[in-house]
């Protein structure tokens, strides 16, 4: 529950405000930005997450050390479930996998 | 070598745990308060007490929201519940902290319909999918998670969402701190800062820290070298007879927090007299209820809540865990009749639990980083 999840932002809601498409992993979820209504927020920027909303706005490099972290504090499945859970969307069919390896650069298929 | 090749810089963290021993005066014991039950589960993944001298001991504290909610509020939830038009939602952590009769999820097992929710706003959106019934929200968190819970009850209603309310068990930082310090039992050199609540709501509340009761306090992050760094920065402070607040993890917490997240709290909520914490009693001004202005989305105003209290097992010392007067294996029903997958308390649920953490990390055994640290 008090997992920062680092998630890079893809889109913009167009329909509501305060709303954006993030990616996890290669797990796209919408999160609420409407915490962070005074940062200058764009795509491609990193956030970190919290029960999904946007706490912080971070940078790229934080958001890798942040990934490594929960990896290394055994907490990918954790992160996962809790990105796979949001919107209500359940299980994605594709399993997100939280590592450094695969997490900010590569594009989901 | 598994654990220090996993560390970025093994070798900062080697000259960072040397710079530390140097610090430290032999002739002191010293005892740190980690606040945030983030930092407790890292220290014992991470193996850090390995890393530092023996005169440095690490006291957990109160920051694990699923450990501190007493047992009753789980009942007064559950109350809530057992209407059949109800949808009871909550965080997954939540699912498993036993009440007087049993866990939400053996609750959900007997037939009421209580569902596992990511995010308060699924909450809300499972009003909106379902009119025809009432959605509660569980809300439980610490400053970290209070925002969110204020920006959903502002969406529900902005958007005259009238089948939704919220638990509210929200918690807040300060006062637990300050009844710590002033609890007779306690002796604290000083405090390492949580890192997450400090995004919310800054460096500036924990000033009188500093000020009246002369510790240091140092908000640190969640890497192995953030924790360390946060220690050597406490220990200088000491060295120079100084108490202050610093803040190790400039990189996410800004030194005035996160306004717009701190406006929305102030919106939906305001502070309640008292509340009572497991294990600490009852703390004046330490948690949130909803104005008076959201009423009509808050639960405890929509439902007759019983107000139950329930004393925890008695053999079970959950409270003197709490406080850090008992270490997690200390107690009598440690790793016997209390394992994290039998929880009797909340300490042994939450990953942030420190029962939880010293079974998962200490009671297992695992190979102490000190040896390998020696290698690098």
């Amino acid at each position: 529950m008090c997992l920062a999840i680092p998630a890079k932002i893809v889109e913009f809601s167009t329909g509501e405000s305060s709303r954006a498409l993030v990616e996890v992993a290669g797990v796209r979820r919408h999160v609420d930005t409407g915490l962070l209504t005074e940062e200058c927020l764009a795509t491609g920027d990193w956030v970190l997450v919290h029960v999904g909303f946007a706490m912080s706005k971070i940078s790229e490099e934080q958001a890798l050390d942040q990934i490594r972290t929960l990896t290394m504090l055994g907490e990918q499945d954790a992160v996962m479930e809790e990105v796979e859970g949001y919107g209500l969307e359940g299980p994605a069919s594709a399993q997100g996998v939280l590592s450094p390896l695969c997490a900010p650069e590569k594009t989901p298929q | 070598m598994k654990f220090v090749d996993e560390f970025r810089d093994p070798a900062v963290i080697s000259k960072t745990a040397d710079e530390i021993r140097r610090l430290a005066d032999p002739a002191r014991h010293y005892r740190f308060m980690e606040v945030c039950g983030g930092h407790t589960h890292a220290i014992y993944r991470f193996g850090l007490k390995d890393l530092l001298p023996e005169n440095i001991e690490l006291v957990h504290g109160p920051g694990c929201p699923v450990c501190v909610l007493p047992m009753g509020r789980i009942d007064d939830g559950l109350s809530i519940a057992q209407d059949s038009n109800t949808i009871f939602t909550a965080f997954g952590d939540m699912m498993r902290v036993p009440g007087r009769h049993g866990s939400p999820l053996q609750h959900k097992a007997r037939g009421m319909d209580i569902r596992i929710v990511y995010s308060p706003s699924d909450a809300l959106k499972l009003a909106r999918k379902n009119p025809g019934r009432h959605v509660v929200f569980f809300a439980i968190g610490f400053e970290t998670t209070a925002p969110s819970t204020a920006l959903t009850l502002m969406r529900a209603k902005a958007a005259g969402v009238r089948n939704f309310s919220v638990f509210c068990n929200h918690v807040t930082i300060i006062p637990a701190i300050r009844a710590i310090l002033d609890s007779p039992d306690m002796r604290i050199d000083a405090f390492i800062g949580p890192g997450h609540v400090s995004t919310v709501i800054g460096c500036r509340p924990y000033e009188w820290i500093a000020r009246n009761e002369h510790k240091p306090i140092v908000v640190s992050g969640f890497e192995p070298l953030d924790i360390l760094q946060s220690i050597v920065m406490i220990l200088e402070q000491l060295h120079r007879g100084e108490a202050k607040v610093e803040n190790q993890y400039k990189r996410v917490v800004p030194w005035e927090g996160n306004r717009a997240a701190l406006k929305a709290m102030a919106e939906t909520f305001d502070l309640r007299h008292y509340f009572e914490w497991r294990g600490m009693g009852f703390i004046s001004q330490s948690a949130l209820r909803i104005r008076d202005s959201y009423a009509e989305w808050d639960a405890e105003a929509r439902f007759s809540i019983p107000g139950v209290r329930v004393t925890d097992p008695k053999a079970a010392q959950c409270g003197e865990v709490l406080k850090g007067v008992l270490k997690p294996s200390q107690c009598k029903l440690f790793g016997r009749e209390c394992t994290p997958e039998n929880p009797i308390g909340a300490l042994m649920v939450s990953s942030e639990g420190s029962c939880a953490a010293y079974y998962n990390y200490e009671h297992r055994k695992r190979q102490p980083l000190t040896q390998l640290s020696v290698a690098v």
